[in-house]
């Protein structure tokens, strides 16, 4: 149930995002979500894409230094308290979010979150029961 | 294996009687044939008839890296030109090279010297010893290249660069010994890698790294990386090149100075004065069998230690510790000392991190700042800032418990410090000019 995410070291100079979109963007590769954390020296760009392993390759090729990690995607209702109610219920759970962003559907009036949580089986063993929805992987690519 | 058991093997009196007797006349040639050393002999009050006994040694004047630029380029050679076969130079960073001339019997020393080292280091007839040091006015190329002749091994020339040949021909030609520098060694088994290739795979057994300081654990890490031993020699251009002092590989344990052809002296940098035995002091290295450019009482620069106890190699040449860096790489951040060798050992003690590291210090307001750039390769690169925030303060918090200073660390991404394909650039020191 979880989805692979592809995590980029970038150093914090001008020309290094577009690098990573330029190099996927060669080889037909697909961004569907992205977030950047960032500090004064350096930021992490992590990635949704198409296909994960092929990303992997070309950025390494390209002398990124990339690392697979495994999320979860959640379906949220889209309207006021929708994410909220997944926190809520995350939070009774005792599941500690790492970090989390957001994408909205071109369609539906679901958005989706991308969730990095410290405990990634409890989280997938106890979320459902929670009544919460886990997106598959290949739905993001097709919604 | 030693090499020449005769003399590598004699007794400490009979190393000093030698010493005695080849430094008299050294002294009495240059003080006869280098206007230089005339006139700065006679400033110190001291003449050849006045060097009775080895600890006479000491009141002798020093020679400077900057007494050779002075008398450029020929102006220390102690015989005519007609008779120097050979002249190398190293490479000047700032101004002149400095230059230096070999007759026919210093070129034989050399080899017999090279010879000694690789012998030293386990090498021997039907090696095939893959050269990669710079050929050229650089020493090490040709320093090495004769030493290889010499025992009987076939030798590579590869000299330096044009690193995806180097290891085409290291695999097809089944290299068993490398020379190279230390970094450039590194360099070479990363290159492999990212063709596909792993040296351990190779016929290479044993590398001679040198022309640059190295620590412990960097060796550590070729050993690692190459599946080979890594022996670490020393050399400089002033005194002869490579091959003035080497580790056996018996011990590895500290470098074999060739005490039959040079004396050395520890000494306080700061002060000049000669060191007890075994203290730690900057090197300083007396000729006594050169003809073309001999030298009395050389400073090298380097700091290091004699170590005056036995070998288990059986050779009685004294041992150097190894190099701890030079006294001209020593950065002094407010007050401190710090020797780019110290921030490496630290480096290298993190799980993980690569050596690629470069230093840059500044002056803010007055106030000297130090960076220390680290690659973050796959091996410590985490998605979660929080765990790259930890190294960055790991790494300092090292730093700061080595050496007492604070510095920033950086984390760049891999290959954006410059590789070397010979000597590393280690510092970056905007505070001068």
């Amino acid at each position: 149930m979880t989805v692979q995410q592809i995590s980029i070291f970038i150093e914090n100079k001008t020309g290094r995002l577009a690098e990573v979109t330029r190099v996927l963007g060669n080889a037909g590769i697909n961004i569907r979500a992205l977030s950047l954390a960032d500090t004064s020296d350096f930021g992490i760009l992590r990635l949704i894409v198409d296909t994960p392993d092929r990303a992997l390759e070309v950025l390494k090729a390209d002398g990124f230094t990339v690392s697979k990690t495994e999320v979860i995607a959640v379906e949220v209702p889209d309207r006021p308290s929708g994410l909220n109610s997944i926190l809520e219920k995350l939070d009774q759970a005792g599941i500690n979010v790492e970090y989390m962003y957001a994408f909205v559907e071109r369609s539906g009036e679901n958005a989706i979150i991308i969730f990095r949580f410290d405990d990634i089986q409890r989280a997938i063993a106890t979320l459902p029961e929670a009544g919460v929805t886990l997106v598959k992987s290949e739905k993001i690519f097709t919604a | 294996m030693i090499w020449n058991d005769e003399f590598e093997t004699l007794p400490r009196e009979a190393i000093e009687s030698l010493q005695l007797k080849r430094l008299q006349q050294t002294v009495a040639r240059v003080q006869a044939t280098v206007p230089f050393y005339r006139d700065a002999f006679a400033r110190a009050g001291v003449s050849a008839d006045k060097i009775r006994s080895l600890d006479d040694l000491r009141r002798l004047p020093f020679t400077l890296k900057q007494d050779m630029r002075d008398n450029y380029p020929y102006g220390l050679f102690a015989v005519p030109l007609e008779q120097i076969v050979r002249i190398h130079a190293s490479s000047g960073t700032t101004g002149k090279p400095t230059v230096v001339g070999y007759t026919r019997r210093d070129i034989d020393t050399w080899s017999e010297l090279m010879a000694r080292s690789f012998a030293a280091a386990g090498a021997g007839k039907g090696d095939v010893i893959h050269n990669a040091y710079g050929y050229g006015l650089f020493t090490g190329g040709l320093g090495a290249h004769y030493g290889a002749e010499r025992i009987g091994a076939s030798v590579i020339p590869m000299s330096g660069g044009n690193t995806k040949k180097q290891i085409m021909i290291m695999q097809d030609f089944g290299s068993t010994v490398l020379t190279c520098t230390p970094s450039y060694c590194l360099f070479l088994a990363e290159a492999a890698r990212e063709e596909g290739l792993d040296i351990r795979d190779f016929k290479l057994r044993v590398g001679i790294h040198g022309a640059e300081p190295w620590s412990e654990a960097m060796r550590e890490e070729i050993e690692e990386k190459l599946g080979i031993k890594a022996i670490d020699i020393y050399g400089l251009s002033e005194i002869l090149g490579p091959g003035v002092g080497i580790e056996c590989v018996e011990a590895q344990k500290g470098l074999h100075i060739w005490e039959d052809h040079f004396i050395p002296e520890i000494i306080d940098p700061e002060s000049g004065e000669v060191l007890p035995p075994g203290e730690k002091g900057e090197l300083v290295i007396t000729t006594i069998t050169k003809e073309g450019i001999p030298l009395i009482r050389y400073r090298t620069r380097d700091i290091t230690r004699l170590i005056p106890e036995p070998c288990i190699c059986g050779r009685t040449h004294m041992r150097l510790e190894r190099m701890s860096g030079r006294s001209d790489d020593m950065l002094i951040i407010r007050g401190v000392n710090v020797f780019p060798s110290q921030i490496e050992a630290v480096l290298f003690n993190i799980e993980g991190v690569e050596p690629h590291y470069q230093l840059i210090v500044d002056r803010e307001e007055s106030l000297d700042t130090l960076e220390v750039q680290v690659e973050v390769n796959e091996q410590v690169f985490s998605d979660e800032i929080k765990e790259l925030q930890g190294l960055s303060r790991r790494i300092q918090k090292d730093i700061k418990d080595l050496l007492g200073v604070t510095c920033k660390v950086r984390l760049v991404e891999p290959k954006t410090i410059a590789r070397s394909e010979g000597k590393a650039v280690r510092v970056i020191d905007k505070r001068k000019g």
